[in-house]
């Protein structure tokens, strides 16, 4: 074969046809371009505020929803009895506007305002609101925070199936403005369970037409601030001001997009850029341009009730021993988590119940004692660490910025108890759900976790450990602690519910200390104060969206 | 083209691509029952949750209403709609097929999830592919023709790069410089078609590389084939000697290689559209995956298995009708 000629030839064609295929191509390319940007690019105007909110909401339904991205949707598109402040975060009137407490604090009789209708038109009555609390405790709806209307006569009852007839339950409708609620007990912090998001009212024939897709109804009746104008998975929920709202006179802003997003360089890039306006969430931003970030006038950091900590599986040896929960709780130097790994101004913690819970003063727990804690390990049998079993501590990676910091604390822990107590543990990584199943089966020895309080009250803390709870996953115990708070809450007196908290919360971190409070969390919040209004550091990270409004631009017109 | 050459294989070729189809269904009876196991072997199920529902019925209550609570032989009857169940009538019914529900996003349907996310994956995916075949055949084109010169080195440079460089590099590094630094484009979402162009850019000069190689070799190696030798001693012209014949089998081996590319580029790239925040299925496999969303995750599998089947026909026909020597019995 004559190589050199024939390629000198193919050489010659080769640009030919190169190009010729090249233009071919694009030709193709191009078309195809035109015809998939046309047809499946959507166009939709800004909107008047993006909020960059986290993982996409599991659900919009106020039975099923369990996270804060979830719930800070929902408290707009559904609303409840009562209502948080913005800033204060105290329940105020709402869809009622008035009630009366009977004087042993056990039946609550609520007014529906006049003027309470749907976003569609129809008038939101006490019926409406039978029916989704009841909703909410039906065995079918299998709603995870059912355990918020436990609180009412029978409800637990009905819930778990042993009762059938929901006329029993302590919820009636007197007549179409009157509510009538029954409690077992007084119960200091209803006020604050009729604005959280379970209780909401939701509309009962759209859910009874569309069953599980009832959210996919369109027009969509809202009881809340806003309509859903759209819910895209993975794209964005679209919010526009509901314009028959009771107090739709305050409501600031016309369209509110809220977007998931899953990486905190995508979404901090999104709001360098002016594509969102606000990112409420410490985890969206990337943990090594935090330290860059927090010092900026845009960032606001503020306490709230949220608490990291670690809990032991005391039905496991050595763990079952007092002494080494002990001995491993006083050799954890809490100011070196917060100074070196979380760094957002969390402040060390060695009770669970955050300080500034309303009516509560946390007692102190264990704080640094390394001496102490190698005394108390010597006492168990382990001097100097000697024949302690090697343990596991189990945490979990998960996107966003958070994921790293669970690593970097185990890893302080480990060093810590190595030079503290010269004992040896294994870190392991497991996925969320992972950590979750083996916690709720007791298979692990030290895990960590976080609790956020859903109401401002220490119950939402110290309920957690009593022995039938469903979020103890410790395995311990302890009747008088049990006794403790349950007193407590039967307790209309503030002075001596507050003492009864106080005892039971020292049992819990200070005598018996199945956990181990490290931090409370601080919360978050990017937003340029010259552009964005109305977003108030608060106790529980709520911020109403019918509160927030634009300052850099005149209010739009409806 | 002569046409005795297309239409002879084209007979021939027919009772083997019916078999193909009627194979196709217990081919994906497979995948899905492999799926539908392997999902459930990591620990965790659907509703382990930080926060524990505030009673065990809750939980048995979440359980039995997914069917979570029975056999995985009968979850997978059950999936795939062949259970009929007795009421307490004692009347027989046929257990609605469970393959729509979505654990995870329990007010939508997979089929409503696939429908939303699938056009903006194919969008994505269609373009990356146009991109990849309008650089890479080109590119590979010019370096098997400048074999040896510095077109051909660089031509190879470059493809090496685009192949070495994944999108997790590419995709950051197009949204600073164009999305933060010069402002150029939109750094995420999905909302005009500018937030198009980063993620094609970045998913299709990575398979633009590989295009390109493939097309170098196919090239090469026809150029020294005897028929081309024996069509020029024949008196062919270049033009029709190369472009038609060459061409034809070079491409193949790009052609054999664009149905399983295509099929990852429209199921969309989990990388590319975390970073772009598009709402494409990428995303939803992995996150399915990690939220033990069962169901999810099998008809994502499910589409991907359909889309590649049906790809690998598709490029099969093209070789049929691209080579006549290619039988298909």
């Amino acid at each position: 074969m004559n190589w050199p000629r024939l390629r000198s030839a193919a050489a010659r064609q080769a640009r030919r046809g190169g190009l010729r295929l090249a233009s071919l191509s694009g030709w193709l390319f191009a078309s195809l371009f035109f015809i998939s940007l046309c047809g499946c690019v959507p166009h939709e105007p800004r909107a008047d505020l993006v909020i960059v909110n986290g993982a996409e909401p599991e659900s919009l339904d106020p039975a099923i929803i369990t996270g804060l991205s979830e719930m800070r949707i929902v408290s707009a598109m559904f609303e409840g009895l009562t209502r948080l402040d913005p800033k204060t975060v105290v329940p105020g009137p709402s869809l009622s506007d008035r009630w009366e407490i009977s004087p042993d604090g056990l039946v609550y009789t609520f007014h529906i305002r006049t003027n309470a209708v749907w976003s569609t038109g129809e008038p939101i009555t006490a019926e409406d609101f039978v029916y989704s609390w009841i909703r909410a405790l039906d065995p079918a709806t299998a709603s995870d925070y059912a355990g918020q209307l436990y609180y009412l006569k029978n409800a637990e009852d009905f819930n778990s199936g042993k009762i059938k007839d929901s006329n029993l339950v302590g919820v009636h409708a007197l007549d179409p403005q009157t509510l009538r609620v029954e409690l077992n007990h007084a119960t200091a912090f209803f006020l604050d369970l009729c604005a959280f998001q379970t209780l909401a009212v939701v509309p009962r024939r759209t859910i009874e037409k569309y069953g599980d897709h009832w959210l996919m109804a369109n027009p969509l009746p809202s009881s809340g601030a806003y309509e859903l104008v759209a819910w895209r998975l993975n794209d964005k929920v679209r919010l526009k001001k509901n314009p028959r709202y009771w107090d739709a006179a305050n409501t600031q802003l016309n369209v509110i997009d809220v977007l998931p997003v899953g990486l905190p360089n995508t979404a901090l890039s999104l709001y360098e850029t002016g594509a969102a306006d606000v990112i409420w969430d410490k985890d969206l931003l990337p943990t090594e341009q935090f330290d860059a970030i927090k010092n900026r006038p845009d960032s606001h950091t503020f306490t709230y009730l949220g608490t990291y900590f670690f809990r032991f599986n005391v039905t496991r040896k050595p763990f079952d021993d007092v002494r080494v929960r002990r001995a491993l709780a006083l050799a954890v130097d809490r100011d070196r988590l917060t100074r070196r790994v979380t760094k957002a101004g969390e402040l060390p913690a060695d009770h669970l119940t955050p300080d500034g819970t309303a009516n509560y003063h946390p007692p102190h727990g264990l704080g640094y004692d390394p001496e102490l804690a190698r005394k108390l390990l010597a006492e168990a049998g382990y001097p100097g660490g000697k024949n302690f079993p090697r343990f596991q501590y189990m945490f979990n990676g998960a996107a966003g910025g958070a994921a790293k910091s669970h690593e970097m604390i185990a890893v302080e822990l480990q060093q810590m108890w190595r030079e503290n107590l010269g004992i040896e543990m294994d870190l392991q990584q497991v996925e969320v759900k992972v950590l979750y199943a083996n916690q709720s089966r007791l298979d692990y020895d030290v895990s960590r976790s976080s609790w956020i309080g859903d109401y401002n009250d220490a119950n939402t803390f110290l309920g957690m450990f009593t022995s039938t709870d469903g979020n103890n996953r410790t395995g311990w115990k302890n009747a008088r602690y049990d006794d403790l708070v349950h007193e407590a809450n039967i307790e209309i007196d503030k002075a001596r519910r507050e003492q009864l908290f106080q005892q039971a919360e020292k049992i819990l971190v200070a005598d018996e200390v199945p956990i181990v409070p490290l931090y409370f969390y601080s919360g978050f919040n990017l937003f340029d104060p010259k552009k964005v209004d109305g977003i108030y550091p608060n106790i529980l990270d709520q911020h109403p969206m019918n509160a927030i409004r634009r300052v850099d631009r005149p209010r739009p017109r409806e | 083209m002569p046409s005795a050459g297309w239409i002879a294989p084209a007979r021939a070729s027919n009772m083997y691509f019916l078999k193909r189809l009627a194979f196709t269904i217990p081919l994906l009876l497979v995948v899905s029952l492999l799926a539908f196991v392997m999902v459930r072997i990591p620990k965790g199920g659907p509703f382990d949750r930080e926060r524990k529902p505030a009673s065990p019925e809750i939980e048995r209550n979440l359980l039995a209403k997914y069917h979570l609570d029975e056999p995985v032989w009968k979850q997978y009857l059950r999936y795939i709609g062949a259970v009929w169940e007795r009421d307490d009538q004692g009347q027989w019914h046929h257990a609605p097929a469970g393959f729509n529900t979505s654990l995870r996003y329990r007010n939508h349907s997979v089929l409503d999830i696939i429908k939303t996310g699938l056009p903006v994956s194919l969008t994505i995916g269609l373009l990356a592919f146009c991109l990849a075949m309008a650089v890479g055949i080109p590119l590979g084109f010019l370096a098997a023709a400048k074999r040896g010169h510095w077109q051909d080195h660089a031509g190879n440079f470059l493809a090496l790069l685009s192949v070495c460089v994944p999108g997790l590099v590419i995709a950051p590094l197009l949204a600073l410089v164009l999305g933060i630094k010069w402002r150029l484009l939109p750094v995420a979402l999905w909302e005009s078609p500018a937030n198009a162009v980063m993620p094609v850019v970045a998913l299709g000069l990575f398979y633009s590389g590989r295009v390109a190689r493939l097309m170098r070799e196919g090239m090469l190696t026809v150029l020294q084939a005897e028929f081309i030798t024996a069509a020029r001693a024949k008196g062919l012209g270049d033009t029709q000697l190369l472009f038609r014949h060459g061409l034809r089998l070079a491409i193949l081996p790009v052609v054999s290689y664009s149905g399983p590319m295509l099929a990852d580029l429209l199921t969309g790239s989990f990388i590319v559209e975390s970073v772009f925040q598009l709402p494409g299925l990428g995303v939803f496999l992995v996150n399915s995956l990690y939220n033990s969303d069962y169901t999810m995750t099998v008809g994502l599998v499910l589409l991907y298995a359909i889309v590649l089947l049906g790809l690998n026909l598709i490029v099969d026909f093209i070789h049929a009708w691209l080579d006549p020597r290619i039988k298909y019995e």
